[in-house]
Order: structure tokens, then C-alpha cells, then sequence
């Protein structure tokens, strides 16, 4: 276990440097424009151009330019290109935001999509499992930010009730009752696709083990139809849905919120991240790159001690 | 004779009877993509499924420029903003005016007038069919048919996402059958490229890789595309999501490895090549149709996403994201320029969802395809 958990993490730390690595490449070799010229403004000349080009090291070779920058990242020095302010300290800005809305969705998904997969799995064949998959399916659907703004329209700017607060954060140390208040309508936009899409892959898997030999001993023991959903079925139905839950999480959380920060105006790393974008701006983006990834891979780390946990058989030997 | 055979007076004189009595056709070989057929044409909501979408591409490919120059009598990106055009019989401008109006008579603010509002010019509102086929779900801020672009939005945003997933499992194919066939160092590089790409937050990637590209489109290595181009999102796309796809097909590629009929044709002197193509790929087809229609939905959802943030297809053009982005601003006064285009694509992404899960279903009733999102 301590050599699997070893490796994973050594892995893990290749894997970061790689995507910090190709983020770069990807703004150098793709022409956006000259940084220097954008940091000097408008009334440059080009000797201002090239002072500054030497003094922030677009001159030197592009491995260097790498090292400075992720040498500056992880000592936190990193600034923008645009407005010169601390990346650093801009995504940890952010990151309650993001960290409220994705905390909150997937409580909301997790909640509701089991639901949705249970009854479904249960009732299969009836109408009301076939009205829960086609609302399902209905729900992976739809693009976020479109239920975002036709939500956000319709609740809270008047289109049908003005009853929700039109995007905005409060924080949860300010009103916790505002801060719930305002997070709903994002919440349940997010959480609508990952319903849908728990809701069936559980429906699937339960289906599956029903038909498993364990299940018909079970029923053979004679234990209650409750019992072995509950113990039986579910139980080993649910290991899939970790695994998916911790990296649908981590995805949320390292910047996947973008668009519904972007729709409900929630100033957290997924918006930064889109405004950056907008400006060309690579310092943020690296940074934000950075800290997506690092979610993405710790989470992955912990669904596999989870799932090993969860599931014997595929313990690491 | 047949009828009163049992267990005891069983002969083979009675099995040959049997056998006689037997419809030859009954027992005829089925081609494994006869029996999908069969089984597909069973699922009437997945043919249904299967008609609305090859609707929507009738509408959005042969129909759009009829419609535009027929019916509305305009083209995709003709500004009509200073036209005035008869709606039941009434004249109504296409785009209002905007500025200072006077809040007694609703006409532009005289000069020595006082008691004026500020106003935003505002589009023309559905007309339905009251003005002979124009404007039927009203303009948009520059007095573009909203109908017509819906149309025209819909071609574009069908091929960024049917193209993507073209080039998508083409190389997932190809990258999944090399690792899986050459194991090693072949299998170990592209598998670690698959988890480079799970690594990178989706949507963050293509937006990145997306606006970057936006600006002076791509130079290098003999390829150029200009800024602009539908290929910058088509590609885009389709680089995001090789992984989601190589990963489980390099899966099943890698159990088919193991069997014995790849094993007879290497002892028959096939080379790696032909077992690949003649021999391993003729076994993953079935999933690799579901993949490449649930894909596709997948894929108009993401381009939507990307030009909605301004990292996919790029003005003038029209896409479907690109109207709900350009419908978001109006949203308060004219709600169907951004209405319109979403349903459109939750239309057509149902439509694909659905014919995909029956497709799944046909090809191989016990498969576990799964699409990760």
C-alpha cells in the first residue's frame, strides 16, 4: 500500500509539471501576441518595448522563461500580465466561491442523483422509470449556462418571479442565511447535469447486480426485499459512483464551474479564469491550470485509496 | 408420427422427420448486424429519436439557405437594422430606436423637453407569421434574422461537433489499437497520454487552447488555418476528448488481444497491421458507433460552451452558443433570442442521447459503454 500510495504520488507530481509544461507551450507556439507590447500600453515606443521585454524575460530562451515562471508560482510571486496583481493571491480570492458553489451542487447531485437511480432502478420498466429517465436524459441535455441564464431570468430578474437574488456572493462569514440564499439557483443549475447523469449510471449498475448470484442466495435466505437493496444491491452499486463523485468534484472545484461563475457573476477561480483568457493573459491561466490539475490529481489519488478501501478485490498487492 | 414423438419412441427416423418439417428459412445464419436491425427496430422512441435529428439536419443543411432567401428574404449576417418592416398590417421597426425618449408621447426627446427616459434600442419581438415569413422569432441587436441564424447556427454548430467526433475516434481508434496491439513502450507513452489530458480541467483546456487560437489563427509546421476558421473548434474539440474515448477502446482492444483468433492469424503470417485493421477493429465498430454518436451530442453541448465564452466560433459566424451568448444581453426585453438557440440544441442533443443509448442497446444488448463527462 505504501509503494502503490509511493508511486501514485510521484506520478501525481509528474503529471502536474507535464500540464504546467504544455499550458506554456501552448501560449508560446500559438502567436497571441507579443506580452511586451500589452504590458507597455498604448503610447509605447519600442525602446519602452524592449526594456521591458528584457526586464521580464521575454528575451531569454523559452526554457528559462518556464523555469522563471513556475519558480515564481510556487513562491508565490507570480503577477499578471494585464494589471500586475499577485496571481497567487487572486485564485485564493476565488477559491471560496468556487469551493461554496462546488460544495453545495455536489451535496445536491450526489442527494438526488442516488435518489433518482434508486427509484428508477427499482420501478424499472414502469412509467414513473420511464419519466425519470427521459427528465434524465432531458437534464445531460441541456448546456449549463443556457439553464443558467434562462434560470437566472425566469427566478430572479423578473421573467416569471423576482423571488432569487440575481447572482452575486455574499460570504459565509458576512450572512450565512444570504449566503445560502444566493447559491441556490447556482447550485441547482449545477447540479442538474451531474442528476441526470448519477441517476442513470446507478440505474445501470443496480440493474446489474440484481441479476447477480449473491443477490438471488440472498433472496433464497430469505431476508427482506428492503434488506438486500439496502445491504446487497446498493451497497456495491454505489462503488462506481465514488470513483465518479471524487473526480466530477475535483473537475468542479480546479475550474469546471467556469461557465455557471460566469452566468450567476460569482467572482470565483472558474471566472478569473475566463476573464484571464479573454485578456490573454498566461501568468492566471498557468496558475489556475496549475491549481485545476493539482484537484484533479489529488482526488484521483483519494478515490483510489477509497475504492480499494470500498472494494477488495482490487486492492494494490 | 412427429407430433406424438416422446422421450421413449424417440428415433432418429423422428428426428429426421423433425428436421424435414422445419422451415428452412427458421433456421438460416443472421448476420450479427441483421440481428442489431432487428433488435433497433423494435425501439420505436430511438427511431423516432433517430427522425427528429435527421430532421434537424434537413432543416439546418438544405433547407437554411431556401428558407433565407424564400421565406425571409435575407441572408445569415444582413444587418436590417434601420428597416421597417409591416407586421399585421402595422409598420414596425426592426431595431427601436434607442436614446432619450420622452416619457408622455414614447417619441424621441425634443430639445427643450424634460421629463425624458434613457432607453435601449430593442430587436423586433417574434413575429410569428404576421409579417409574411420575416422576422419570425424577431432580430437581434443589429437586425439579423433570428430565424435564419438559427438555421445557419445550427449547420455550423452540427459541423464542429460531427466533425470533431470524426477526427476524435479516428485517432482514438488508431491510438487505442497501437497501445493495446504493441503493448511496451508504445502502450506506456499513450496511456500516460491519456492521463496527462484526464488531468487538464476540460473546459479550461479548450477555452485556453480555443482563444488562443481565436487571435491569429495557427502557422506552423506547413499547417494554416486562419482565425476564425470552424476548424479552430472542430480541432480544439476533437483534441480534448481523444483520451475519454482512446481510453475505454484501448480497454477492449486490450481483452480482444488476449483471444485466440488473433493468435491464429499471427501464426497465419499476418502482420501487425492487418490484424489491427482486418482483425481487431471489426470488433470494436459497434462501439465505436455508439461513441461516435454520443460524442457528437457531447460535442455541440462543449462547442456551445466555448463560443458562448468567445473561445469557439467567432463573429460574424453564427452557432448556436454564439446566439444564446449574443441573446444573453437582451434576455430581459426579447427572451427567444436566447430561448430559441438553447432548445435547439437540447433538441437535437436528445435526440442523439436517445438514438445512442438504442444503438447501444441494438449492437450489444450486455455492453457497458460508457461515456465519462
Amino acid at each position: 500500500m505504501v509503494a502503490f500510495l509511493v508511486r501514485r504520488i510521484l506520478g501525481a507530481i509528474l503529471v502536474c509539471i507535464a500540464v504546467t509544461f504544455i499550458t506554456f507551450i501552448i501560449f508560446i507556439v500559438v502567436p497571441g501576441g507579443d506580452p511586451a507590447v500589452r504590458i507597455a500600453g498604448k503610447q509605447a515606443n519600442d525602446q519602452n518595448i524592449a526594456n521591458i521585454r528584457h526586464s521580464w524575460g521575454f528575451d531569454r530562451p523559452f526554457y528559462v522563461q518556464y523555469w522563471n515562471m513556475t519558480d515564481r508560482m510556487f513562491t508565490g510571486r507570480l503577477v499578471s500580465y494585464t494589471n500586475q496583481q499577485n496571481v497567487v493571491s487572486q485564485i485564493v480570492q476565488g477559491i471560496p466561491v468556487t469551493l461554496s458553489l462546488t460544495i453545495g451542487a455536489s451535496l445536491i447531485w450526489l442527494f438526488f442523483g442516488i435518489l433518482v437511480g434508486v427509484i428508477s432502478a427499482v420501478r424499472a420498466g414502469r412509467w414513473s422509470d420511464r419519466l425519470i429517465t427521459v427528465l434524465a436524459l432531458i437534464g445531460i441535455s441541456m448546456p449549463v449556462f443556457w439553464l443558467g441564464i434562462i434560470a437566472r431570468y425566469y427566478l430572479a430578474e423578473g421573467g416569471l418571479m423576482s423571488f432569487f437574488p440575481d447572482g452575486e456572493y455574499v460570504a459565509i462569514t458576512q450572512n450565512p442565511a444570504q449566503w445560502f440564499f444566493h447559491l441556490i439557483l447556482p447550485w441547482l443549475v449545477l447540479a442538474v447535469l451531474f442528476i441526470g447523469f448519477y441517476g442513470r449510471v446507478l440505474r445501470g449498475n443496480m440493474l446489474d447486480s440484481m441479476n447477480e448470484d449473491y443477490v438471488r442466495t440472498a433472496k433464497a435466505k430469505g431476508l427482506t426485499p428492503n434488506r438486500i437493496l439496502r445491504k446487497h444491491v446498493l451497497r456495491t452499486s454505489l462503488i462506481p459512483i465514488v470513483t465518479l463523485f471524487g473526480l466530477d468534484f475535483a473537475a468542479v472545484l480546479g475550474g469546471g464551474a467556469i461557465l455557471t461563475e460566469t452566468v450567476f457573476d460569482l467572482h470565483g477561480v472558474g471566472q478569473y479564469a475566463a476573464q484571464s483568457i479573454n485578456n490573454f493573459d498566461l501568468p492566471p491561466i498557468m496558475g489556475v491550470t496549475m491549481y485545476g490539475a493539482f484537484f484533479i490529481v489529488l482526488f484521483s489519488i483519494l478515490v483510489d485509496i477509497f475504492y480499494a478501501y470500498l472494494d477488495p478485490r482490487i486492492r494494490p498487492a | 408420427m412427429a407430433q406424438s414423438a416422446t422421450e421413449t419412441d424417440f428415433s432418429l427416423d423422428t428426428a429426421a422427420t423433425l428436421a424435414a418439417s422445419e422451415d428452412a428459412a427458421a433456421i438460416r445464419g443472421r448476420s450479427p448486424w441483421y440481428l442489431a436491425w432487428r433488435r433497433l427496430r423494435r425501439n420505436h422512441v430511438a427511431l423516432a429519436s433517430l427522425g427528429v435529428f435527421l430532421l434537424i439536419l434537413i432543416a439546418c443543411f438544405p433547407l437554411a439557405p431556401v428558407y433565407a432567401k424564400h421565406v425571409a428574404k435575407t441572408a445569415q449576417n444582413t444587418n436590417h437594422i434601420l428597416e421597417v418592416v409591416k407586421v399585421h398590417g402595422e409598420s414596425t421597426p426592426v431595431v427601436s430606436q434607442g436614446g432619450y425618449v420622452s416619457k408622455k408621447t414614447g417619441k424621441a426627446c425634443g430639445t427643450g423637453e424634460t421629463d425624458c427616459t434613457l432607453l435601449s434600442a430593442i430587436p423586433i419581438a417574434p413575429t410569428y407569421f404576421g409579417a409574411h415569413g420575416k422576422f419570425v422569432l424577431g432580430a437581434d441587436a443589429n437586425g439579423r434574422d433570428i430565424a435564419v441564424r438559427l438555421l445557419y447556427g445550427g449547420r455550423n454548430s452540427l459541423i464542429v461537433g460531427i466533425g470533431s467526433s470524426a477526427i476524435c475516434v479516428f485517432f482514438a481508434i488508431i491510438l487505442s489499437l497501437l497501445a493495446a496491439y504493441f503493448g511496451g513502450w508504445l502502450d506506456f507513452v499513450i496511456t500516460r497520454f491519456f492521463d496527462l489530458f484526464y488531468a487538464f480541467p476540460v473546459v479550461l483546456l479548450g477555452i485556453a487552447l480555443g482563444s488562443a487560437l481565436a487571435i491569429n489563427g495557427f502557422h506552423h509546421w506547413g499547417v494554416n488555418v486562419q482565425s476564425g476558421s470552424l476548424w479552430i473548434p472542430t480541432l480544439v474539440i476533437s483534441y480534448v476528448l481523444i483520451p475519454y474515448v482512446g481510453r475505454p477502446l484501448r480497454g477492449q482492444v486490450m481483452s480482444l488481444r488476449q483471444k485466440e483468433f488473433v493468435e491464429a492469424s499471427i501464426a497465419g503470417g499476418a502482420g501487425p497491421f492487418r490484424i489491427m485493421f482486418t482483425e481487431l477493429f471489426p470488433n470494436i465498430i459497434s462501439s465505436v458507433l455508439v461513441f461516435f454518436t454520443l460524442i457528437i451530442a457531447n460535442n455541440i453541448v462543449l462547442e456551445a460552451a466555448l463560443s458562448f465564452l468567445g473561445a469557439g466560433v467567432q463573429d460574424p459566424t453564427p452557432s448556436w452558443g454564439k446566439l444564446i451568448a449574443d441573446g444573453q444581453d437582451l434576455i430581459v426585453t426579447r427572451p427567444a433570442l436566447a430561448l430559441a438557440p438553447g432548445l435547439a440544441i437540447v433538441l437535437t442533443v436528445l435526440s442523439l442521447n436517445i438514438f445512442g443509448d438504442g444503438l447501444r442497446d441494438a449492437l450489444d444488448p450486455r455492453a457497458k459503454v460508457k461515456i465519462e463527462h
